[in-house]
Parts: C-alpha cells; sequence; structure tokens
C-alpha cells in the first residue's frame, strides 16, 4: 500500500528514470551486440584467439559491478567522463561481452558440420556458409546471449546510479540513504519490470526472426 | 566422363596414402559404386571429384577437363552433391533447399519456381504439398528425395553421392533404391556411389570399384565381381553367399525359359488330354487368342470331359513379372512350396521358371568346386 502511494506520488519522476535506465541499456546493448556478434563470428575461424577472448571475457565477467564502476572513474576521467553516463555504458558493454561472444561462438560452432560440408560441395563460398547457413542456424542461440545480457545489464545498471549515470537506481540507493523502503521496493521493483518487459520484447523479434524450420 | 590418373592422396602429417596411384574411369550415364572396408580410401576418392580434398598427385578429368583447371565453385555448381545425413539446410524450407544451386547462379524467381515443381514431381513428391515444408516436418525418405531432387536442381551431367541411403531403415531403403535407380534410367546422369554396403553396390552400379587400403582391388561389372572375384580379398568382401546374390542381380526375364507350351481356350477337351497323356503332363497352361493367360487344367479334371478347353479351365493366382528379380522369385517358390512359377507380363503369357532354369543360371558361379564332380543324381548304393 505505502509502495502504490509513493508510486502515485512519484509517477513522473518514476518514468523518467526508467527512461534513462533503458536509454543507458539500450546504448550499452546495441554497442554490445555491433561488438560481440562480430568478435564471436570471428573466434571461429581462430581457435587460438577464441580461447584467450573467451578467457579475458569470462575474467571481466568475474569483476564485481561496483568495483568495474569505480575501476572507470580514473581511465574516463581522462576524457572528462570520470561518472555520469559514459562510463555506466561502457561498464555494461563490458559485461556484455561474455555472453553474446560466447553464444555467438558456441551456436556457429555446432552447426553439424555435414551441413557446411552440403553447402560448400554445392558450391557456396566460405562466406556464403556463414551468411546462408550458420548465421540462421545460429541465431536462436545468439538471441539466447542478447536475452541474458539485456537482462544482466538492466540489473547492474541500478548500480550506475552509484557513479551518477542515474537510472531506477537511484531510488534504490536514495532509499538505502534515507531508510525508506517503500522508495527502495519501488526502485527494485520497476527494474524488475523493466527487464521482464525488455525478455519479452526480445523474444518476440527473436520468434520473427528465427526459422519456423528450427522451432522444435 | 570422370577419369583419375594416377590419383594419390597423402593426408597431411601421414605416411600411408589413403588413396594409392588409382587409375579409374567412369562412362556417361553410368553409376559406379566406390565400395571397401572402412578407411580404404572411398569417401576420400569421391571428395576429391569437386575439390573438397585436394589430390596430392595424379589427375581427375570431369568431362575431358582437369578440374584443376576449372574455377572451383564453378565446378562444384556443375556437379550435383548428395551426402550421407542427407545434409538438408533446416531453416529453409523445401522450396529453398533444393533452389539453393539456382539461387547461387542468380537463376530468376519464376525458373526456379518451375525447376523446384519439376524437381518435387520427379521423386513423387506433390508440390503443393510440400513446397513449403521444413525439414523437420519430412520422413527420413521424404527428406531423401528432396536431398536428390537438390542435387539435380541445375540437371548436371555428373553427381557424386555419399551413402544417400545409409540412415535409412533397410524397407523404405529398398523403395528408394528402387526409384532412384527408375528415375537414373530417365535422367542418365554419371555417377559415383560411395557406400560399404554390398547389396546396395550390386543393386545399384553398374560399376562397381572396390577399394582396400587405398588401393584399387577390382573394377568390373557386379556380375564380374560375384562370378569371377580376382582375389581371396575380393571373395570375402562379397561374401561366401555369392551365389545367392546373384540372385539380387539378374532378372526373372533372364532365367526364365521363354514361350512354354501351352493350348488356348478354344481348343477341344479330348485334343488337349491326348497332348497331355503323350508328352507326361500333369499340368497345362491355358491362354486366349492374345497369349492373356487364363489358368491351367489338370489332365485329371478334362480325362472324360468333352467341349473346349475354356469351360474346364482354372484360375492361377501366383504369377511374377518379368521384371522382378530372381531372390523374389525364388522366395515366393519357397514360401508357397511350389515348382513352377509362371511368367506374366502385363497378364500375358512370356514364360515360366523352374528350379532347374534358377540353379542353371546361379550355378554358373560354382564352377569351381561342384564342376569336378559332375552331376550326382539321386538313386542310393550303386553296387
Amino acid at each position: 500500500m505505502e509502495i502504490w502511494q509513493f508510486f502515485m506520488q512519484n509517477w513522473q519522476q518514476t518514468l523518467e528514470l526508467t527512461r534513462q535506465h533503458a536509454w543507458i541499456v539500450s546504448i550499452s546493448v546495441i554497442i554490445a551486440m555491433a561488438t560481440g556478434v562480430p568478435i564471436g563470428i570471428w573466434i571461429t575461424f581462430n581457435e587460438e584467439a577464441a580461447e584467450t577472448i573467451l578467457y579475458i571475457a569470462g575474467i571481466i565477467m568475474t569483476i564485481p559491478s561496483i568495483a568495474l564502476f569505480g575501476i572507470m572513474i580514473p581511465f574516463l576521467s581522462i576524457f572528462g567522463h570520470g561518472i555520469g553516463t559514459v562510463p555506466a555504458v561502457v561498464a555494461l558493454v563490458l559485461y556484455s561481452q561474455l555472453p553474446i561472444i560466447r553464444n555467438t561462438y558456441a551456436a556457429i560452432k555446432s552447426v553439424d558440420p555435414n551441413i557446411i560440408d552440403a553447402g560448400i560441395g554445392m558450391g557456396m563460398t566460405r562466406w556464403q556458409v556463414l551468411g546462408k547457413v550458420q548465421l540462421p542456424m545460429a541465431l536462436s542461440v545468439i538471441f539466447a546471449g542478447l536475452r541474458v545480457a539485456v537482462v544482466m545489464s538492466i540489473g547492474i545498471g541500478a548500480i550506475a546510479a552509484y557513479i551518477g549515470a542515474g537510472g531506477l537506481g537511484r531510488f534504490i540507493f536514495m532509499g538505502i540513504n534515507q531508510t525508506y523502503g517503500a522508495m527502495i521496493i519501488s526502485g527494485a521493483i520497476a527494474v524488475s519490470l523493466l527487464a521482464i518487459a525488455a525478455d519479452i520484447l526480445f523474444g518476440y523479434i527473436e520468434n520473427r526472426l528465427v526459422s519456423k524450420g528450427l522451432r522444435s | 566422363m570422370i577419369r583419375f590418373e594416377k590419383v594419390t592422396k597423402i593426408y597431411p602429417g601421414s605416411q600411408a596414402a589413403a588413396v594409392n596411384d588409382i587409375d579409374l574411369e567412369v562412362a556417361e550415364g553410368e553409376i559406379c559404386v566406390l565400395i571397401g572396408p572402412s578407411g580404404c580410401g572411398k569417401t576420400t576418392l569421391m571428395r576429391m571429384v569437386n575439390r573438397l580434398i585436394p589430390v596430392t598427385s595424379g589427375s581427375i578429368y570431369v568431362n575431358g577437363k582437369n578440374i584443376m583447371s576449372l574455377d572451383v565453385i564453378e565446378l562444384r555448381c556443375s556437379i550435383g552433391y548428395v551426402i550421407q545425413q542427407i545434409g538438408l539446410f533446416p531453416h529453409m524450407t523445401v522450396s529453398d533447399n533444393i533452389a539453393t544451386v539456382p539461387k547461387l547462379l542468380k537463376w530468376d524467381k519464376r525458373r526456379i519456381q518451375a525447376r523446384v515443381d519439376e524437381l518435387l514431381n520427379l521423386v513423387q513428391l506433390d508440390p503443393v504439398i510440400f513446397r513449403h515444408r521444413y525439414p523437420r516436418e519430412l520422413s527420413g525418405g521424404q527428406a531423401q528425395r528432396i536431398g536428390v531432387a537438390r542435387a539435380m536442381a541445375t540437371d548436371p551431367p555428373v553427381m557424386l553421392m555419399d551413402e544417400p541411403f545409409g540412415a535409412i531403415d533397410p524397407i523404405n531403403r529398398e523403395v528408394l533404391q528402387d526409384e532412384f535407380l527408375s528415375i537414373q534410367e530417365k535422367i542418365r546422369k554419371t555417377i559415383v556411389f560411395v557406400t560399404h554396403d554390398i547389396h546396395e553396390a550390386i543393386k545399384m552400379g553398374n560399376k562397381i570399384a572396390l577399394l582396400n587400403a587405398g588401393r584399387l582391388v577390382q573394377f568390373g561389372t557386379p556380375e564380374a565381381l560375384l562370378t569371377s572375384p580376382v582375389n581371396q580379398f575380393v571373395k570375402d568382401f562379397v561374401g561366401a553367399d555369392r551365389a545367392l546374390k546373384r540372385l539380387d542381380l539378374l532378372k526373372v526375364q533372364d532365367a526364365m525359359l521363354k514361350n512354354p507350351v501351352r493350348c488356348y481356350d478354344t481348343d477341344e477337351v479330348q485334343a488337349v488330354h491326348q497332348y497331355m497323356k503323350e508328352k507326361e503332363l500333369n499340368y497345362l497352361l491355358v491362354c486366349d487368342s492374345q497369349d492373356h493367360l487364363l489358368g491351367y487344367v489338370n489332365h485329371r479334371d478334362i480325362i472324360d470331359h468333352y467341349g473346349k478347353i475354356g469351360d474346364r479351365v482354372k484360375p492361377m493366382t501366383l504369377t511374377v513379372s518379368p521384371k522382378r528379380n530372381l531372390k523374389e522369385a525364388l522366395s515366393k517358390m519357397l514360401s508357397y512350396d511350389i515348382g513352377i512359377l509362371v511368367v506374366v507380363d502385363d497378364n500375358k503369357l512370356v514364360g515360366i521358371l523352374n528350379t532347374m532354369t534358377l540353379a542353371a543360371v546361379v550355378g554358373q558361379t560354382y564352377d569351381e568346386q561342384g564342376g569336378r564332380w559332375g552331376k550326382i543324381t539321386a538313386g542310393g548304393r550303386i553296387l
């Protein structure tokens, strides 16, 4: 009840913070996708690089998020962006790399070699096999990686409020400072709802893009 | 059409040659089966034709052209390719799968669609039903048919087939083999066909190339492999029952006694009876004036009768077509316990098959052992 009251009194601010939050996460995921998918594809051609890159991405993921945000500050202050949206986006992009790269790599690798052989044997070039066979077949697993990255970024994005990036984390941190339970819970619920909404959206897009022939 | 000249393949890091100095020529319109134990190099030899595996030394000519002088993509597009697990693209519809090579060659849409429908009809799948299906919605046999249709999309003169029926249950395999042979009768492709199943090789091959440890051991017709194996390896490979395997190979029409004695429905019963008595026949076949089989008469049934044979005839239910193979015919004879099988083509009497004619044909393979014994008859103690 108290939470509902809090929301009714602060709905404008809630919407504004949600917008900020969604914005930071969207930018991050778009950049992460634009880097992670090509890297994932590239390392299927280069086994040595694959090991190293998956290792590095794995290590980045083990850094506690609050520490990563902290590490960002001295580096990015060189460019005058020590706090705010920029370090938040950079951190989220780094975190998203592992699920995106790993899923892209694994999905392409898992395509039945017989099917690739059929493609090559019929006269496809390596790139045609990639574009017409491997990627379409890998799409749903790549999407699974993207969904993990998005949901995770929305969660970690809440902590970005700590370095002044705004977003729904503001409610949580302010609530903690003021020991104002309703505020904390409102922030947490809004983060959850945002994550669920993003997951549903991605599920819908995935459904539209992935071939019907691959559904079981 | 396809010529291998001193072809050798040594895989990097390996001492032994996977394919060792092979000379082989596949004539136009023929199915050449490559067979041998696993690791004998049959698949390697086939995959060198469309350059999926590079040749170490020697040359391969397709249609008179050295494959190394052709653009590799062009070469592959001009050779139909069917693989073991069929390798249909699961994310594409049947229609898109079949259109793979035409699309690579940038045919226009209408031409592709017409070709897809034509091919679906050829492999006996209704285009309206199957065009938009995905591979997961097909049975093994249907997927296999689509695989063949895809390989024939641009009507390539040459096809490579790597154990195309390997993943299909034995009953459907027979059906698909028969279907493919009847398609091949129409399209007359030059085919290199890899299998490890000697039955399949005998059935499908115009020629069989038997390989062992990278070398060509024997190359010839299935007949030649069964009747005159060049060494013990070939003998062992084709199996101790190779005489029986010939039954698979031979058609009823090859073994039947042509133009058997018969009478006509308009003949007088007494004249026929007289003839049967003279010739010591218990039974006689009866035809109408166009030689359509009406049935048979038993001499006991006509012994005291007069009139026309047509009134006394009994129907004949068990017959065989001249196109079937001898194994089926023999199996029929054994399961119904009959010593004679009437051969009927389109209801016309064309011949008979009995155990003597069968043994005479199959016996040609026994020459080496049974021959010297001469003809042993029944009779027990002789002195």
